[in-house]
């Protein structure tokens, strides 16, 4: 047990004095956690819209005021025909025109109803969407508190657009609450997997696994005792992430904290023993590095929903996706996190991730080699 | 018995780096594997510590098979690889103390027999061993290897890469062992430490070439041997390759070793026939045969007597 | 400048920081000598030869390699001289041929001479059946000769030989010692390091460099009179143990191993790899000289 110790010890030490280990231990995350939580967003951030009002009353006014305070939205142009509308696309001044009717307000308060024509352009459909999103929203907030002003009997509809249309869960479409979740994932699979692969084939590199091999050390000793400080550390990480994604981005948790402990405890160990299966491949730390990044880092990033919804990609990819690990747990994690889903709608990913653990537990302990060759 | 060894043999893919070695060390025994890359003395080693499984043959270290007694054995083995395997990042004291630690002992329990190695790095104890000199790595990595007191010691190549003081005093330190009876295997490509062994086992591409003590080995060469210099060195090496009646020659640092082929050669004769080939200040000697110059002529002979070159058909890869 | 010598060196020092790695060093070598350079890892001899060889600028002292200066004139200086070591020689996946004929065109050596030149080299080394042969498939000892003939094909004045004997068996050595001997004969002056002492007696001078200093040159006959030893070694080990040789001999820093490690690097007289200029760090479990198998 002291041998074990003394073991663990070492790999602390190791661990604390190379420089390179730390900055992508703790570094990285954060740096990550920045990144895509400040700098690359996914939502709407001062986009240039158009505006052409055919009408020019106080309603338009109102709804325009409404619309450039959001704060969304920056004011390119005030159009004065439909002929300018191709003309600032082309441009590409604008990447939305708001189009108000004729007599908008007038049509409102006597038929009840108006048209406003939202054209956007969808060479970007991902901003177009989105463009499309936020300016119903908040049209529509302006009809509710028309409404509320005006003593209800007032719809007025954008063309084009489904007036049902709520986002669940995400009504803001934050990115933050898109990517932090995976953001948990890609850590927990680069200290798991990616650190622990390195640092065995470090030893079989500088040759001391030889040595470690020619001593009372059983092989579930020397795996154990690599793992376990990168076990520890992994949750730290995932604890500060959290910590920063809940206070600073505001990202909500709605489920149960301990079933989130568990389950991530759960992806933890399957990346560990991923970590040691790859070390056991390899006979230096560079192709541990190759194998880990191309497959694990990276599918972690394309396939597991992180970014890309799985939804949206080609059938073959939708089946590769299934054995990517984080898939499954990003499901659970965006599930407790932003649904406050329990065991009981997550049980099905919980045995498939608990599967994927044992058989590489078993796989990597029985692919450790005793010997050199 | 420390341990035996027969007929072992090990291939990798189709290169064969040992082709059938047997010998026996006695206990409190220091034996040398003398031989240069290729020759299969790691190859050899690792089977004997159990990190590699032979292909065919026997053996036994302190009465274990390292196949199946793999576990037990890798107790009681201090093994020192070629390249010390230290950890670069962790100081002198902390290599030391982790060792120990997995031997589940501790450093003051064996401490008399690193004493005086330790000592001459106790100083540094707080450096990293990746900032240590070549000769005081090899000091910390021989007590990382003795701390658990073990029952025979392997040494594969401890003084390759390290500076010519450094050598000599490892093999003062080895002496010093000596007194405890520990059994120790070591293999060196440098034929001069051959001489500090109590015998020797010659190595060449995976043959054990001949074994005995140092001095016996070079009863092994089977001629006379003697030793040519001249005025000019080069001049000296061909006028003798072009003699008529030699046998071997072979340089060795200023002096050139010559056999003849006849039983009845007369240095006089080689005198004046180089002496008429412009040499001068020619000088003959009669020497004993070192180590080195019997590892010569039994390759000589291994390969067919010709030179290497073209009977060579075994190619070993470093 | 006399007009045989093809080195010569006036108090060159390197420093790195405030580490002297060569400290004002001075010697001669004439042409068609066989100049041995020995010393302990740490030495500093492989910084000298990278400063000789101009791969590195020195810090202050004067230098001529056939008769360029290696402060000014470092690129003429790599035309003219060959350059072999241990960790590099041959490219294994390409045949004999293929490898002569990429070493000719690298030091600019016309397509025609290339081809004179290879069929005289597979000749003199009798090698002429293997020419279509992978190196990697050829026996060490076949390796190291071949290398050695690679880097002298453009016949430079110089040759710089880092290490090259290591681990090889004694017949091959000692065959290898044939070429550079015929090489002396032919005019070529090799400048050799090693740490296989007995070599040292093949040169015609030795010098043996201790913490950057260059604290004995003679021929080794002169050595071991001087020292009254028997053989190089024994002159290498009085020559350590007197004065500050043993005292420093434990204390090694860091920047002095990484800089024997980084000099150890792959390398051709003519076109040495970009960014070789500066000390950095390498395996630092590589042993100097020889490896295990």
């Amino acid at each position: 047990m002291k041998a074990f110790w003394g073991f663990i010890v070492k790999e602390f030490y190791h661990i604390f004095r190379d420089r390179r280990t730390l900055l992508i231990l703790f570094g990285m995350p954060l740096i990550q956690l920045l990144l895509f939580g400040y700098a690359i967003r996914n939502e709407l951030n001062k986009a240039d819209i158009a505006i052409l009002d055919q009408s020019r009353d106080e309603v338009t006014r109102e709804v325009t005021d409404k619309l450039l305070a959001s704060g969304h939205f920056q004011l390119a142009a005030f159009l004065e025909s439909e002929a300018e509308v191709e003309k600032i696309f082309q441009k590409g001044l604008a990447r939305g025109v708001i189009v108000f009717e004729p007599g908008f307000g007038r049509k409102l308060i006597r038929e009840g109803r108006s048209a406003v024509n939202v054209i956007t352009d969808a060479s970007e459909p991902n901003m177009a969407q989105m463009l499309e999103v936020y300016i119903t929203n908040v049209i529509r907030d302006y009809q509710r508190e028309w409404n509320a002003v005006n003593h209800g009997g007032g719809e007025f509809t954008a063309m084009g657009i489904n007036p049902q249309t709520r986002m669940l869960f995400n009504p803001g479409l934050r990115s933050a609450n898109l990517f932090v979740p995976g953001l948990i994932a890609f850590i927990l699979m680069l200290v798991s997997a990616f650190l622990t692969s390195i640092t065995i084939a470090r030893e079989k590199e500088m040759g001391t696994m030889e040595v470690l091999l020619v001593s009372p050390l059983n092989p579930m000793q020397i795996i154990v005792g690599k793992v376990l400080p990168y076990l520890a550390l992994s949750v730290i990480n995932v604890f500060m992430v959290l910590v920063v994604a809940l206070a600073v981005f505001q990202v909500p948790f709605r489920g149960s904290f301990v079933l989130f402990t568990l389950l991530c405890l759960l992806f933890i160990m399957t990346a560990l023993a991923l970590g040691v299966r790859i070390s056991s491949l390899v006979r230096d730390q560079q192709t541990a590095m190759m194998i880990s990044l191309a497959g694990l880092l990276l599918p972690t990033i394309l396939l597991s929903g992180f970014i890309f919804p799985i939804a949206n990609m080609p059938d073959v990819l939708q089946w590769i996706s299934h054995i990517v690990p984080a898939k499954w747990f990003l499901i659970i994690i965006r599930g407790i996190m932003l649904k406050g889903a329990g065991l009981e709608h997550l049980w099905m990913e919980t045995l498939i991730l608990f599967g994927m653990m044992f058989i590489l537990l078993v796989s990597s302990i029985h692919s450790f080699k005793i010997r050199l060759e | 018995m420390s341990v035996t060894v027969r007929n072992l043999k090990k291939k990798y893919g189709d290169i064969e780096a040992l082709k059938g070695v047997s010998f026996e060390v006695n206990p409190g025994e220091r034996f040398g594997f003398i031989g240069p890359d290729g020759a299969g003395k790691t190859t050899l080693f690792r089977i004997l510590v159990s990190l590699l499984l032979p292909d065919d043959g026997e053996a036994r270290v302190i009465g274990l098979d390292p196949v199946t007694g793999y576990k037990e054995l890798r107790r009681r083995v201090g093994y020192m690889p070629g390249r010390f395997s230290l950890y670069q990042d962790l100081s002198v004291e902390e290599n030391l103390r982790f060792f120990a630690t997995i031997f589940n002992t501790t450093v003051s329990a064996n401490y008399d027999l690193i004493r005086d190695i330790y000592h001459q790095i106790e100083p540094f104890k707080k450096r990293r061993a990746g900032d240590l000199s070549g000769g005081m790595k090899q000091k910390l990595a021989l007590s990382c290897a003795l701390i658990h007191k073990p029952d025979v010691l392997f040494l594969d190549e401890p003084t390759t890469g390290v500076d010519a003081v450094s050598r000599r005093e490892f093999w003062d330190m080895l002496d010093k062992l000596k007194a405890t009876g520990l059994t120790v295997l070591v293999s060196t490509p440098y034929m001069d430490e051959a001489s500090r062994c109590d015998r020797i086992a010659l190595m060449h591409r995976g043959h054990i070439l001949d074994v005995n003590t140092p001095q016996g080995i070079s009863g092994n060469f089977g001629r006379e041997l003697w030793a040519v210099r001249a005025d000019r060195c080069y001049r000296l090496l061909k006028a003798l390759r072009s003699f008529p009646h030699a046998g071997s020659v072979f340089t060795f640092g200023e002096q050139v070793h010559y056999t003849d082929r006849r039983d009845d050669f007369n240095p006089e004769e080689l005198k004046s026939w180089l002496e008429s080939e412009g040499l001068a200040q020619v000088q003959i000697e009669k020497i004993r045969p070192t180590v080195e110059d019997t590892l010569i002529s039994l390759m000589d002979r291994q390969e067919g007597g010709g030179p290497p070159d073209n009977s060579a058909t075994e190619f070993h890869r470093t | 400048m006399k007009e045989d010598n093809i080195i010569e060196v006036s108090k060159l020092t390197r420093r790195f920081g405030d580490f002297t790695a060569v400290d004002h060093i001075s010697f001669e070598v004439k042409r068609g000598e066989i100049f041995g350079f020995l010393g302990a890892n740490g030495a500093g001899k492989t910084t000298a030869i990278r400063m000789l060889t101009g791969l590195l600028t020195p810090t202050s002292g004067a230098a001529m390699v056939a008769g360029e200066d290696v402060f000014t004139r470092a690129e003429a200086i790599k035309k003219k001289i060959g350059y072999m070591s241990q960790k590099f020689s041959l490219y294994e996946d390409l045949t004999v041929t293929e490898n002569i004929r990429f070493y000719g065109g690298i030091y600019g050596l016309s397509g025609r001479n290339i081809r004179s030149k290879t069929e005289e080299l597979l000749h003199r080394l009798e090698i002429t059946g293997v020419r279509d042969r992978l190196i990697r498939d050829l026996p060490l000892g076949w390796k190291q000769k071949l290398a050695f003939s690679t880097a002298v094909i453009h016949d430079p004045a110089i040759v710089f030989m880092d290490e090259p004997t290591s681990g090889v068996d004694p017949i091959t050595r000692r065959q290898f010692w044939d070429l550079i001997y015929e090489a002396s004969d032919r005019g070529t002056t090799v400048f050799v390091t090693t740490h296989y002492m007995d070599e040292a007696e093949y040169c015609d001078r030795v010098t043996i460099m201790v913490e950057g200093r260059i604290d004995a040159l003679d021929t080794p006959g002169g050595l071991k009179r001087r020292f009254g030893a028997p053989d190089i070694d024994e002159v290498f080990v009085k020559l350590a143990r007197s004065g500050s040789g043993a005292a420093n001999r434990l204390g090694k820093n860091a920047e002095t191993r990484s800089d024997e490690s980084a000099a150890n690097r792959p390398g051709r007289g003519a076109t040495p790899p970009p960014g070789e200029g500066t000390a950095s760090r390498s395996n630092p479990n590589q042993p100097e000289g020889g490896g295990a198998t």
